[in-house]
């Protein structure tokens, strides 16, 4: 067994580097720890200390929440071409697409923690001491899921960087068919929180057949986008290859996924504004205000202006070829759909009220400052996540027992160096 | 009660030794002995600063904290958390308070109807209920909404539930909400730990200790019924109504989600709910649906009856009427 080394050789990856690492995990410590404050005051005084109330009962939170489950989602849209349809570009890429699925997954499930009232009692959801209320609840589903997607997407990879650890071929047919069932996994991951809104005639804003697909389409756009950006970087800060072909059909991808999902905002609002009904009020609030309350008639349109300008950006071949230009786009095309999907989509539902009762819904900074030290909690993941793989996919990191007994140290000695520390330098024959 | 003083009892542990506990059973004895350990450990220790009513206390905390679910536990069980509860309100408040755990009564299914023509928006209803039902007073949690609109229109959108200004306003009438008990609730269906369920006499109730606070229930509900603690309530002492219900008006804690009962700890002891009673005008009748001498079924045989949002299917228990 190499566990013990696999683990010790993943801790050494991720905690050295150049001082540019370790300045990015340290700001993102402090991000954390302000988050962590902020949350102890929420634990402290409730969530009174948040800006929601009676009608607004959910807010940045959720918004977060349904928003990132569509990240995680993400991994499948790499997973599929690469060993569903056998397109050998997209391997490198489909770990970090899993790093991504599994920092996303962090995020989701702290969110919905400092959302739950009652964090302690989080036991309840457990069958046998608790009790879940499976399948009558889609939020019991949603437990589930999640989790279980989590599980996937964390066992896949290390069996494949283990294997790699170890100085194997990872055997394709013990993995392949997990994969399949990740493929299908993350689909159910979006409709099953897609449905968790849709499910509910109390809140007609949400309660649409096409929630389901415009969750799966504007996940599709936001979570390759945030790929490409990761490829992106990592392409640059280290010597990982990562074919141009990955980035055009990455790109490819977001591309087609922003159109449909232009196209089904278009029918949202045909629907919900050709006729206006007593159903369509909440979109009236969302889009326009009323009377006076009009807090996110400025984020929606900011949203839809910088998504259809990102859209039609894509489509145009040589911006999105090229790799600056690219950056931007995907960039510009996640923000809008974090706004998009995240506030634009949960806040309005609760107004007005179901009783036709308007109240606005402002986050505290407190609420804020959870949000952003999740967020960082995320990208600590994530970050380290991709320090423990490349190493291992470079061929940098082997276990010392392979080869007939402990060879040549694996484990480099701390030594400060310059930036950045993946840059292979040592001599070519140990690459 | 002797389980309030020491809460493990030598009992507990022969029936954990020789008679079938199920697992949460025994779960609470290993973790009853635990907390009761750490006890004898602090008792021995002359450093201890904690007081016997602190440690007390601590160890109510606990054992609270690791019960079930009220549907689900056995008589015994539920004496018990109610023994365990009087005493903390004695202990962190100095109150004395009755729990009841009063089941729904056979035979009974309640129902209630409201006289749009009768009320007049004098909102006393709103006040019994807040004194009745121990509710919030830091937060201002009401359960009744009392909706003015302009005579001609009857659209909640263009209803004012804030008004502040003398009443009966001209041109005006008055239609009262609060939770409708629905046949076929939505929020009991969503939520992800069965901590809300319609009870067999048509109440939907809320185990506030089983809550986790995730607020699903509160976006499922057409009704807008249903109120969430979003820090600890605050009732003072001197106006804290002792009769209490489980499933009702007893402290419910920071974090959990509240409704109405049709005043549970009344209704089920053939009393009327706080606000039939404080209603000055006499539009709002409570009663059995299933006693067919009843008042609530003379209104509903009699009276040309319509209910709120209809169309979604929810069999609300509350109807409205005009004379």
């Amino acid at each position: 067994m190499h566990l013990i080394p696999f683990a010790r050789s993943a801790l050494h990856s991720a905690t050295s580097g150049g001082r540019r690492y370790h300045v990015w995990m340290g700001i993102l410590t402090l991000i954390m720890i302000a988050g962590g404050y902020a949350y102890s005051l929420q634990l402290r005084y409730g969530l009174a200390v948040t800006g929601m109330n009676d009608h607004v009962s959910w807010g940045l939170y959720i918004s977060n929440f349904t928003f990132l489950v569509g990240l995680a989602a993400a991994a499948m849209m790499l997973v599929l071409p690469a060993y569903v349809l056998k397109d050998v570009d997209f391997t490198r890429a489909v770990l970090m697409a899993e790093a991504v699925a599994v920092a996303a997954l962090v995020m989701c499930l702290s969110f919905v923690v400092v959302d739950i009232g009652s964090p302690l009692n989080a036991w309840h959801l457990i069958p046998g001491i608790g009790f879940l209320n499976w399948p009558r609840s889609l939020l019991a589903w949603d437990v589930l899921v999640l989790n279980g997607y989590l599980a996937l997407n964390l066992a896949i990879p290390f069996y494949i960087l283990y294997s790699r650890y170890c100085g194997r071929q990872p055997n394709k047919a013990k993995y392949i068919p997990w994969m399949y069932l990740a493929v299908m996994w993350a689909v159910s991951i979006h409709l099953v929180t897609a449905f968790l809104l849709a499910g509910l005639p109390a809140r007609p804003f949400w309660n649409t057949a096409l929630l389901g697909p415009r969750f799966l389409a504007s996940a599709f756009t936001a979570g390759p986008a945030f790929v490409i950006l990761l490829l992106s970087l990592i392409k640059r800060t280290t010597h990982y290859e990562i074919s141009d072909g990955a980035f055009s059909k990455l790109a490819l991808i977001t591309t087609v996924a922003a159109q449909v999902n232009i196209v089904m905002l278009i029918s949202e609002l045909f629907y919900k504004f050709y006729s206006p009904t007593q159903h369509g009020i909440n979109a009236r609030y969302l889009f326009f205000g009323i009377d006076e309350h009009h807090a996110l008639v400025p984020w929606i349109w900011a949203a839809i202006a910088v998504n259809v300008v990102a859209t039609v950006a894509m489509m145009i071949h040589p911006i999105r070829r090229h790799p600056r230009w690219l950056m931007v786009a995907s960039a510009a095309l996640f923000v809008a759909i974090w706004i998009e999907k995240g506030i634009g989509l949960v806040v309005p539902g609760f107004i007005p009220s179901p009783l036709g009762e308007i109240v606005e819904y402002t986050p505290s900074l407190v609420e804020i400052a959870v949000t952003v030290g999740v967020w960082a909690l995320g990208m600590f993941v994530l970050t380290i996540l991709v320090r423990i793989a490349l190493p291992i996919e470079l061929g940098e990191v082997r276990s010392p027992y392979i080869g007939g007994g402990p060879a040549a140290p694996i484990i480099r000695p701390r030594v400060s160096r310059s930036v950045p520390s993946l840059r292979d330098d040592r001599p070519a024959r140990t690459r | 009660m002797s389980a309030e003083q020491s809460p493990t009892t030598a009992s507990d542990t022969r029936s954990l030794m020789h008679k079938q506990v199920d697992r949460r059973r025994a779960l609470q004895i290993l973790f009853g002995g635990l907390a009761a350990g750490t006890q004898a450990v602090s008792a021995c220790n002359p450093l201890g600063t904690k007081s016997d009513e602190e440690r007390e206390t601590s160890v109510l905390a606990w054992r609270e904290y690791i019960k079930g679910n009220y549907r689900f536990m056995t008589e015994e069980e539920r004496a018990e958390t109610i023994a365990r509860l009087e005493r903390i309100a004695k202990l962190k408040r100095n109150v004395d308070v009755q729990i009841q755990s009063t089941g729904a009564q056979p035979g009974v299914e309640f129902g209630y109807a409201f006289n749009i023509s009768k009320c007049k928006g004098f909102r006393s209803c709103v006040e019994a209920c807040i004194n009745e039902n121990n509710l919030d007073r830091k937060a201002g949690t009401q359960y009744i909404r009392i909706f003015e609109m302009k005579n001609g229109v009857v659209d909640l959108d263009e209803a004012d539930a804030t008004f502040q200004h003398d009443v009966p306003a001209d041109g005006h009438f008055y239609m009262g909400t609060q939770c409708f008990q629905c046949a076929d609730p939505p929020c009991v269906k969503v939520c992800p730990v069965g901590a809300t369920w319609a009870e067999p006499d048509g109440i939907v109730v809320v185990d506030y200790d089983w809550c986790i606070g995730c607020r699903y229930c509160m976006a499922a509900c057409p009704y807008w019924a249903r109120r969430f603690n979003w820090a600890e309530p605050e009732v003072p002492a001197d106006e804290l109504n002792p009769n209490q219900h489980y499933l009702g008006n007893r402290a419910r804690r920071a974090g959990a989600v509240e409704k109405c009962t049709f005043c549970i700890h009344r209704t089920r002891q053939g009393r009327l709910p706080a606000c039939a009673e404080a209603c000055p005008t006499g539009a709002r009748v409570f009663g059995n649906l299933l006693d067919p001498n009843s008042e609530i079924r003379w209104v509903l045989a009699n009276k040309k009856v319509f209910r709120l949002k209809e169309d979604l299917k929810t069999e609300p228990r509350f109807w409205y009427f005009t004379d």
